[in-house]
Order: structure tokens, then sequence, then C-alpha cells
């Protein structure tokens, strides 16, 4: 009896100091799951979504608080990537594509204040106190927050200009069943 | 001849040709317009940027846009003439959105610019073939526009051993190649001796449908004494698409993906070997092609030489105009080529027609749900599954129709064209290789976006840390001035 209540003992012993080894040299900082969400996300930090930047509303999809339509800049290429990585089953041609947008300055509105682009959070507004200010385009996120700080409304988002390299065929209508 | 006739096409259609609206008619020269407007990309690859500016003088032949990047075409002056304009134009695209386009003046003499003609141009080195190909603005004139210089290199330095030249012309309607051959054997030859020495090829084929056998003459006519082989082909439309043409001469398929120098093949159209001809041997850059102007609407359907950047309006009225209104106009052929928005639109280097349909022409009945009954996976000439892609797509499930090979797809539209049941299949395919650059280029642009919103984090974070460090300087510093004060204090 004695020799089963020792190697038990042992046993129980090894395993645990294997285990307790184990949980700190193999211990993940965070979530690594957040990590991988965060990448797929734009990153712009717009806040369109309700959390506090792509790192906040990256945590509330990892803890499933959130759904994985939640980002309006990132259309449905970000969502169908978000299903695959989470596994949440989404019928993509439910998601409504959104045209892609941009912000452009009035010119005759803007008063150069310099609020926008000290918010603009990928430096897309180029401008000078007291000198019009301009949107680039190409590095444009149309995430909305110099909108929101322009006092004379010079700015707005439009639907990006399609050019003849942005421009290709709309998709057949459906006129049949099958 | 037997044993090159063994290699069997795969897939296809033979819709009919119409092709004796024009093919009887001679090339003749259009009389020279008034305007011309002259778009800087008209090829694959970075838009040339102009070196003339509105009010010049330019002479035929001269350089007012020259390429830029390594992908390129330069373009030339069409005619001599006076520069009026140089902004947006209507594309010669489906969606007709405006180009940059630089409009020409004529002013009738249509007085060339002097060029340095080589005595033997068979004398010239590889290199300086290829480089006078580019510098004469030549691109594909079957219809796809790719620098031909680009292609010279990239198949000297990946030692290409046969050159093929695609005398197919398998799109109904479409006679301008028939013509030239017939016409310009010579001239084709000349091109393809001297495209064949600036590659080195050990062989030269002419593939030539068997619908053509005046054109099939000629060439061989022309070809006599010469190590070129002219190969009558069977006709079938797309014989004219140049891997289709490849596997049918020499029986080598190109892998999915690839091009055409991986298996050690060039493919060039006999239009390109008469312009190379016309570019090396007399100094004559691309400033004209041959466009046939036909359909059921067209008077007299012709075959003519425009000069790049003419109006289609032009060319319909040289043919006596419209016999009744055209349900529809096309540039290009009616299988691969697109709708023409409007008659103002320019030719391009890459038109090879401009067609003027009826409504019996095009026929434009309901789709209909699919039958599955894979007539389409027959024609198919790549060897798809067109009605499963066009599933997948319709289901918006691109990475699925990637999967069952979209992106082999070449668009000619054979699947459309023989579907019972009108599904506009290739329609399906055009949208979503649109949608799929789409997101390429969104994802570009968002790493772009992360980057530049990682940077400015970045840099937030500096300025504020440097702002900080600075104000805990000046508290030290004033901390230390005033214990010093304080310490005079105690001494005084």
């Amino acid at each position: 009896m004695l020799i089963a209540v020792f190697s038990l003992t042992t046993l129980g012993l090894v395993l645990g100091l294997l285990l307790g080894y184990a949980s700190r040299r193999l211990a993940v900082e965070g979530n690594a799951l957040v990590e991988e969400i965060q990448a797929i996300l734009p990153g712009s930090q717009c806040g369109q979504c309700g959390f506090p930047g792509c790192a906040g509303a990256a945590q509330a999809l990892a803890d499933g608080n959130a759904p994985i339509t939640l980002c309006p800049p990132g259309g449905r290429e970000v969502v169908s990537a978000l299903s695959a990585k989470l596994g949440i089953e989404v019928n993509l041609a439910d998601v409504a594509e959104t045209m892609p947008m941009t912000a452009e300055v009035r010119e005759e509105l803007c008063i150069g204040c310099t609020r926008c682009y000290k918010v603009c959070p990928t430096d897309a507004i180029m401008g000078a106190a007291k000198h019009i200010h301009a949107v680039f385009r190409e590095a444009c996120t149309a995430c909305g927050k110099c909108v929101e700080a322009c006092p004379t409304e010079a700015l707005a988002l439009h639907p990006a200009p399609i050019t003849l390299q942005s421009w290709y065929w709309h998709k057949p209508e459906e006129r049949m069943a099958a | 001849m037997n044993l090159l006739n063994r290699f069997q096409p795969r897939g296809g259609v033979h819709p009919a040709g119409r092709k004796d609206l024009s093919a009887d008619r001679p090339i003749r020269a259009l009389p020279l317009p008034e305007r011309l407007f002259v778009p800087l990309q008209q090829h694959v690859g970075a838009a040339a940027t102009p070196v003339v500016a509105v009010g010049d003088q330019v002479l035929k032949g001269q350089l007012i846009a020259a390429g830029q990047g390594t992908i390129s075409a330069p373009v030339h002056a069409p005619t001599s003439g006076r520069v009026v304009a140089l902004g947006d134009y209507a594309a010669p695209h489906p969606s007709g959105l405006p180009v940059p386009t630089l409009t020409l003046e004529s002013d009738g003499e249509d007085r060339w610019s002097d060029a340095a003609i080589p005595a033997d141009p068979f004398a010239l080195a590889p290199d300086e073939i290829a480089r006078r190909v580019g510098a004469a603005g030549i691109v594909g004139l079957g219809g796809a526009a790719f620098p031909s210089a680009v292609k010279l290199n990239i198949s000297r330095k990946s030692g290409v051993d046969t050159l093929i030249i695609n005398g197919g012309e398998c799109e109904p309607y479409l006679t301008c190649d028939d013509r030239l051959m017939r016409e310009q054997a010579e001239g084709i030859v000349a091109g393809i001796r001297l495209i064949h020495h600036a590659v080195g090829t050990q062989r030269a084929l002419v593939g030539i449908e068997d619908n053509k056998p005046e054109a099939i003459a000629a060439m061989r006519a022309a070809a006599l004494g010469t190590d070129i082989q002219v190969v009558a082909v069977p006709a079938m439309y797309p014989m004219g698409w140049d891997k289709q043409l490849t596997r049918a001469l020499i029986g080598k398929e190109v892998p999915a993906g690839g091009r055409s120098a991986d298996i050690g093949v060039l493919v060039h159209n006999v239009a390109t070997a008469y312009a190379v001809h016309q570019a090396v041997a007399l100094g004559r850059p691309l400033v004209s092609r041959i466009v046939t102007v036909s359909g059921g609407a067209v008077k007299t359907p012709c075959n003519l030489e425009v000069p790049i950047g003419t109006p289609a309006q032009d060319l319909f009225d040289y043919c006596g105009g419209f016999t009744a209104p055209p349900a529809r106009l096309v540039m290009g052929g009616p299988m691969m080529g697109h709708e023409l928005p409007a008659t103002h639109i320019p030719v391009v280097k890459g038109t090879s027609g401009v067609l003027a349909l009826t409504h019996a022409e095009i026929g434009r009945p309901e789709p209909a749900p699919c039958i599955r009954c894979s007539t389409c996976v027959r024609a198919c000439p790549v060897g798809l599954l067109p009605l499963e892609m066009a599933t997948r797509i319709r289901a918006a499930d691109l990475d699925a129709a990637i999967g069952l090979g979209l992106k082999d797809c070449i668009a000619c539209g054979s699947c459309s064209y023989v579907c019972p049941a009108h599904i506009p299949l290739v329609h399906y395919f055009n949208y979503a290789k649109g949608e799929l650059s789409a997101r390429e280029r969104a994802k570009l642009k968002q790493e772009a976006t992360k980057k530049l919103a990682d940077d400015r984090s970045a840099r937030m974070e500096r300025i504020a840390r440097e702002r900080e460090e600075a104000a805990a300087r000046r508290r030290a510093a004033k901390e230390a001035a005033e214990a010093a004060k304080k310490a005079a204090e105690v001494t005084a």
C-alpha cells in the first residue's frame, strides 16, 4: 500500500511541477486572437464602430460582444475575412456593399482653421493656417472625423470619383430564378 | 503539314463569320480628318507624358508624348498640325469616362518629320531593333495593346525559340488583318524577319485560319525563299487567342497563369509585324492602323487606313453613314469588343474594327434559368466550368469562383454565345474580375493607410514626449536658477 501511495504522490508532484513550469514558460501575453483580428481591421482608429479604436473593436470581437459586420469602412472584404477567422457564418450578399467614399473640401467654405488636419488619423489632409485645405484621396479612409471637426461644414464625404482604373462591369441583373 | 494538323484546338464556337461584308473591299486611306483626339494611354501600362504644349506645331510622326516606366509606349502625332488642347476627352472604353487626351488640328499637309532610315535594317543589333520598336510606339495591334518592345526584350532574355505570327482573325466581321495580308504580304514578311532577327528565334510560323485562302496564298508567295512557314489552321472562334493558336500550331500548352514565353514561344499579330517593318526599315512610327468598318447598319462596309485619334463618326460618314439606326455600336469585334458609348470617341492603336449592328444582329433574348446542359463547358477554350463559376459569382462567393479557374478565363464570350438559356456568363466573369481587382486595390490602400495611421500615432507620441522633456528641462533649469539665487542670498 505504501508503494502505491508513494508512487502516486511522486507522480502527482512531478506532473504538478511540470504543469506549473509549463504555465509560466508557455504563458501567452494577452489574447493572440485580438491581435490577429486587429490585423484584419483597417487600423485607422476612426471609431465608427463605437469602440475606442481598432484595438477596442478587436477585443470586443474576440469576446463575442460585437457583430462581425461592425466596421463600416472595411466593407465586405473585412466581413469575409472576419467570418473566416472567427468561424461565424454570414451571407455576404446581404452585407450592403458600401460605396468607396472620400472626404472633400468645399473651397468656398474653408477658412483655413487647421482643425481638420489635426484630427485626421492618416494625415490625408494638407493645409496651413488661413490657407484652403485639400484632401489626398489616396490616403483618405472616409472615417468622417474631419467632417465633425469642421466649423464651417466645408468638409463632407462624397462617393470616390470613378476613374478608368477603378471602373468595372456592374453585376448582371438578377432576372431569373435559378 | 499533316503532322501540324494533328493538334486539335479545345472548345470554341463557330459564329456566323459575316466577313463577306468587307473582305473584298481593298484598304483605302481615310481622308484626313480636321481634328484628331489622341489619348495618352492607348496601351497596357503607364500613360505617356505629353512633351508638347498647347499651340505647338507638330509634324507627322513627331513624338508628342513619351512613355514612362518599364511598361509603357510613346505616342506620335498622326498628322502635321497644331496642338489645340490637352485635356480630358471621352475614352475608347465602355464607360466612356474622360481620359487625358491631346487634340490636334490638322493643317492638311500631312507632312512627315525627318527620320533616320537605316541602310540595312538587318545589320542592326537585336537590342537596337527592340529599342526602335519601343520608340515607334508599337503595341500589340491584335487588340491587347501590350507594348511590343517589352515582349521582344523579355523573349530574347528568356531564350524563346519559336515565333508565332497570329493571322487568325477569328472575330466575326473583322477583315483588317485579312486585307493587310493580301495587300502587304511583303511588308509583313519583312517585319517577321526583323522580329525573328531581334529575338533570335529558331523558327517562325504564321497561323492563318483556312477561311482566308487569298491571304494564305499571298503570305506563302511572300514567304518563299525564307524560313517562315505559313500554316492554315481550322477556322473557329477563338483561334486568334494566342494560346489557342500556339496549341494548334505546335501542340504545346501554356500553363495556367503563365505566359507564352514560359514554353519558349513569342506571339505577335500580323499587323504588329507590319508596323515593326514600317518603324525599323522605314523610320515610320505607329501613327495609323487598318480598321474594318462593318455591320448591318453600315451602308458600304470598308477597310480603312485610319490616323490614330480619328473619331468613329468620321469612319461611318466615309462609309456612307447608316442605312438604319444602329442598335449597338461596337469597337473591336462583336465577341470581345466593347460597346462604343458615342460616335465622337476616337480610334486608338488597339482598335481593329468599328461596327454598327442592327437589332437582328445583336438579339437580346431574356435570360432563363440554367438547365445545366453543359454546352458552355464544351465551348470553353480554356477548359473551365462557366456555369459553375457563374453560380458562385451570383452568390458573391468569389473565392470559390477563383478556385474554379476564374483567373484563367480570357473573356472570349464563347460560353455566353452558346448558352441556350441566354445567361450572360461572360458578363458575370468580367464583373467578378473587376470586383477582384477592386478588392486588391482596397487591400493595398488599407495597408498604406494603416501605415500612415501608425506613423501618425508614432509622431504624436514623439511630440508629446519631446514636449514633456522640454518642460522637464525648463523646470530643472528654473529650479537650478532659484537654488543659485538662494545660495547667493545666503552668502550675501
